[in-house]
């Protein structure tokens, strides 16, 4: 049967024969490995996430993490479904042979995680957070903390966090008051209080590996006086490090996940090793982010391409109602995908989450060809500008076919005996953390198309421009597709230039989410319509690929028309109003 | 202790089957190919008494080039090498030839051990292990829920619809396995990697010795005469409860041949 998480042909697709992966495949950094071997691990992944994590997602839902005041425990099926997935390896993805990991392109890693977020987001929370953290230790720690550290970590036997947050302090990571004092040994005492912690207390490993943003005393004010800490939940001899949780938070989604207020140093401190430089810890966690941001999307990709796959099953096989037209009261109901309304969500839903993967996986390979490509420059770029794009676009869009499963399974949909509104509930987060979704807007507006003197912004048309050439020459729709395209490219880079022509700050980001969303959808029309070129086969897969680029040019597109009107107006509105009027 | 495991591929257990137009035979294409369900449990048997009493487990396999990766998978679970009989020559062959070209292919070989699978998921027929042990002069001791090897001897729990039966064989031996045996393990990626140098022996029919003639569609001892597909499916009957409904289910299964 099947999948009903992620379509394996899809993926397929977008590998080989819509992205140059093969080429990457044959290089000399993965020597090893080739599309067979890629096969045989994909084939792993699925299955894995099949048998071990899709078993428990739903009472991963509905039997939460509990906590007795000093124990917190997570659902029985976790510990093995993690057991597995480091058996097979899966805990060293993309990491150096050297520490035990597997040295594989971005682009497949990402895939084989994509696998286990469809089938269970919060049981791979746990993986994800620590291969996150094993991979910031990788890049930054030293020689003697990475031997410590990372290989329990790639073994499972080790998890780890990401604590950032303070409960006063939440997207505003400037005002974290989190103190760490040197001691004559070198180490520091960690004291002050996280909030939003992931996976920051289970009883699923030997110890938990915490890397903590703190201030040293002295430390400039705001992110430059951020410095970056190792705090494991035990010390060397098994005592307490003195982190303690203060609770857990009790989540819309993502349940079988916990998320906690931890408090560091309530009795004696908690010894942290310092990473890196102080006062460099902000630099440290964000030169991971554009990684963790497209994993972001990625995930919220693969709860939205369930939740589509869901509702296409069952749209095939719910009878309800008749055809409009039909006569005859007593003739057999179809099946609800005969319905006009029921393949316009559908239809709608495979372009968000088909368009969506591309996108994903186009800036996977982004990441690996900043090792391996011709132009890492422009890759960078590009690179850039597309991460708050990768990160929202799928938040948002992968979402609403969330919800239009939902609409399509009807009542039922709205149960908890299906599995439709969980996806919907798990994909929520997506929007909300690793930079919510108008932190991600400043961020491309802000800073991304505007950085070297607007270079990434270039990039991108660049690219945009020669998809459009091609796409002139292949004649038909694609033709007509790129007349549509060049029309919002234009406007977007004139709306741009506009924001920004008096250099005012406030007044150019006062609605940097509708302009996030704008280039969200033009980006995605872009690559709808290199995906199109590439699907040229008589196969219904094929033709299922030109109808949704069909779809997303005539009935998604146009949307962006009103978005650059509103922003070409520049007319304030959020800035200018007075809070009385709510 | 040198352990042979036979696998076959089949088509994935979900898809819908179909026969072929021309031959009459399993369209293997029209679907995407898996290891027999019931081989892994197979490949695992074979690794846990290698891995308990020390030896190799080599994986045997006859099937069209793509059988290969069934191969390539029992390689990946853990098995040392692998045997793949390969031959435009074997397609179409029935459990008798099959048995015939496997048993050749293993007496060359001289294993202790011959772990099957019970049965396969395309042909379920479950008698390809027993014509193997018969053509070889092996003793076959099948339908294993639990194998123990000691010195010479290979003691089984044999299932039955009443429980099991202890069943002790001299070794060399055949013995086939049910799921109730083992939980098979999973491949893990430095498995997969290592799976890719382990060797396989590639073998044509006249490598292995086999004579032509007693292979394929045109020895087979059964022939299709013709099929169709499986019409769709019917209105049900219903059934309305007038204070009789128990007794016109009754007629209605007596009529059906249900009882």
């Amino acid at each position: 049967m099947p999948s009903l998480l992620l379509s394996r042909r899809d993926v397929e697709f977008l590998l080989y024969e819509w992205l140059p992966t093969q080429k990457l495949l044959g290089s000399d950094a993965y020597g090893d490995l080739d599309r067979e071997t890629v096969d045989d691990l994909l084939d792993l992944a699925e299955r894995l996430a099949t048998d071990k994590f899709a078993n428990h997602n739903h009472r991963n839902d509905v039997e939460e993490p509990t906590f007795d005041g000093n124990t917190v425990t997570v659902n029985e099926a976790v510990a093995p479904a993690l057991a597995a997935y480091y058996e097979a390896g899966f805990g060293g993805l993309s990491m150096s042979a050297e520490v035990g990991g597997i040295e594989m392109p971005s682009v497949i890693s990402q895939v084989i995680g994509m696998w286990f977020s469809a089938a269970n987001v919060a049981t791979s929370g746990y993986s994800f957070l620590t291969r996150a953290n094993a991979n910031l230790l990788m890049a930054y720690g030293t020689p003697e903390q990475i031997e410590r550290w990372v290989p329990p970590m790639i073994e499972g036997r080790y998890l780890g966090t990401m604590c950032l947050s303070e409960p006063q302090a939440g997207s505003s990571l400037s005002d974290i008051t989190t103190r760490a004092e040197l001691q004559p040994d070198g180490t520091y005492r960690i004291r002050g209080n996280k909030m939003w912690i992931s996976g920051g207390d289970h009883d699923l490993s030997d110890n938990i590996v915490h890397l903590v943003l703190a201030r040293v005393p002295g430390a400039p004010a705001g992110v430059k006086g951020i410095s970056l800490f190792i705090v494991p939940k035990k010390r060397d001899d098994g005592s307490s490090n003195d982190v303690s949780l203060a609770g857990l938070n009790h989540k819309m989604g993502q349940r079988g996940l916990t998320n906690c207020l931890l408090n560091f140093g309530e009795n004696d401190g908690s010894v942290g090793y310092l990473v890196g430089e102080e006062n460099n810890g902000l630099a440290y966690m964000f030169h991971m982010m554009n990684e963790a941001r497209i994993g972001v999307g990625s995930a919220a990709v693969a709860q939205g391409y369930a939740g589509y796959l869901h509702a296409l099953d069952y749209a095939k096989t719910r009878p309800q109602g008749r055809p409009v037209g039909a006569k005859d009261p007593n003739a057999p109901m179809v099946p609800i995908i005969e319905h006009a309304d029921v393949r316009r969500m559908l239809l709608a839903s495979k372009a968000y989450v088909e368009g969506g993967l591309a996108l994903e996986l186009y800036c996977g390979l982004l990441v690996d060809e900043l090792e391996s490509g011709d132009d890492p420059e422009s890759t960078n770029l590009l690179l850039e500008i597309l991460t708050p794009i990768a990160k929202s676009w799928p938040s948002q869009w992968c979402l609403a076919a969330n919800d239009h499963a939902i609409q399509v399974y009807g009542g039922y949909g709205y149960t908890r005996e299906y599995p439709v509104e969980q996806m919907w509930r798990d994909n929520r987060l997506n929007a909300i953390h690793e930079g919510t979704h108008g932190i991600q807007a400043l961020d491309l507006l802000g800073r991304k198309v505007t950085m070297n003197s607007g270079a990434a912004l270039s990039v991108l048309a660049q690219r945009m421009q020669a998809t459009i050439e091609r796409a002139k020459g292949a004649g038909g729709s694609p033709a007509m597709h790129a007349e549509a395209l060049t029309s919002r490219l234009k406007r977007m880079l004139e709306v741009t230039a506009a924001l920004w022509a008096d250099r005012n700050v406030e007044s150019a980001l006062a609605d940097a989410t509708t302009y996030l969303e704008a280039v969200g959808h033009v980006v995605v029309a872009w690559l709808w319509l290199d995906v199109e070129l590439a699907a040229t086969g008589d196969e219904d897969f094929y033709a299922g690929k030109r109808l949704a680029a069909e779809y997303f040019f005539t009935r998604e597109l146009p949307k962006v028309d009103s978005m650059f009107d509103v922003l070409a107006a520049q007319d304030n509105l959020y800035v200018n109003l007075d809070e009385a009027v709510f | 202790m040198k352990i042979a495991v036979c696998v076959k591929q089949v088509p994935d257990t979900w898809a819908e089957k179909k026969l072929r137009d021309d031959d009459s035979t399993l369209d293997r294409e029209a679907a995407d190919g898996v290891m027999n369900e019931l081989d892994e449990y197979a490949v695992e048997e074979a690794l846990r008494l290698a891995e308990a009493n020390g030896g190799e487990v080599v994986v045997v396999t006859m099937g069209p080039e793509r059988a290969a990766e069934t191969v390539r998978k029992a390689l990946s679970m853990g098995a040392d090498a692998g045997v793949h009989l390969v031959d435009d020559s074997l397609h179409g062959s029935d459990a008798l030839a099959t048995s015939y070209a496997l048993a050749e292919v293993l007496a060359a070989r001289n294993f202790d051990l011959v772990i099957f699978g019970s049965e396969s998921t395309d042909a379920r027929m479950s008698v390809v292990p027993a014509m193997v042990a018969e053509r070889l002069g092996l003793p076959q001791v099948t339908f294993a829920q639990k194998v123990d090897v000691d010195g010479s001897k290979v003691a089984i729990q044999r299932q039955t619809e009443y429980g099991y039966d202890d069943v002790e064989a001299e070794l060399p031996a055949v013995v086939s396995v049910v799921e109730k045996i083992n939980e098979p393990r999973y491949p893990s990626f430095k498995g997969i990697m290592a799976a890719k140098k382990k060797p396989v022996e590639t073998l044509t029919v006249a490598d292995a010795g086999l004579d032509a003639a007693k292979l394929g569609a045109t020895a087979a001892w059964t022939k299709v005469a013709s099929f169709a597909a499986r019409p769709p499916k019917a209105a049900g009957t219903v059934v309305t409860d007038e204070g009789d409904g128990g007794a016109k289910i009754a007629t209605y299964l007596t009529e059906q041949k249900f009882v």
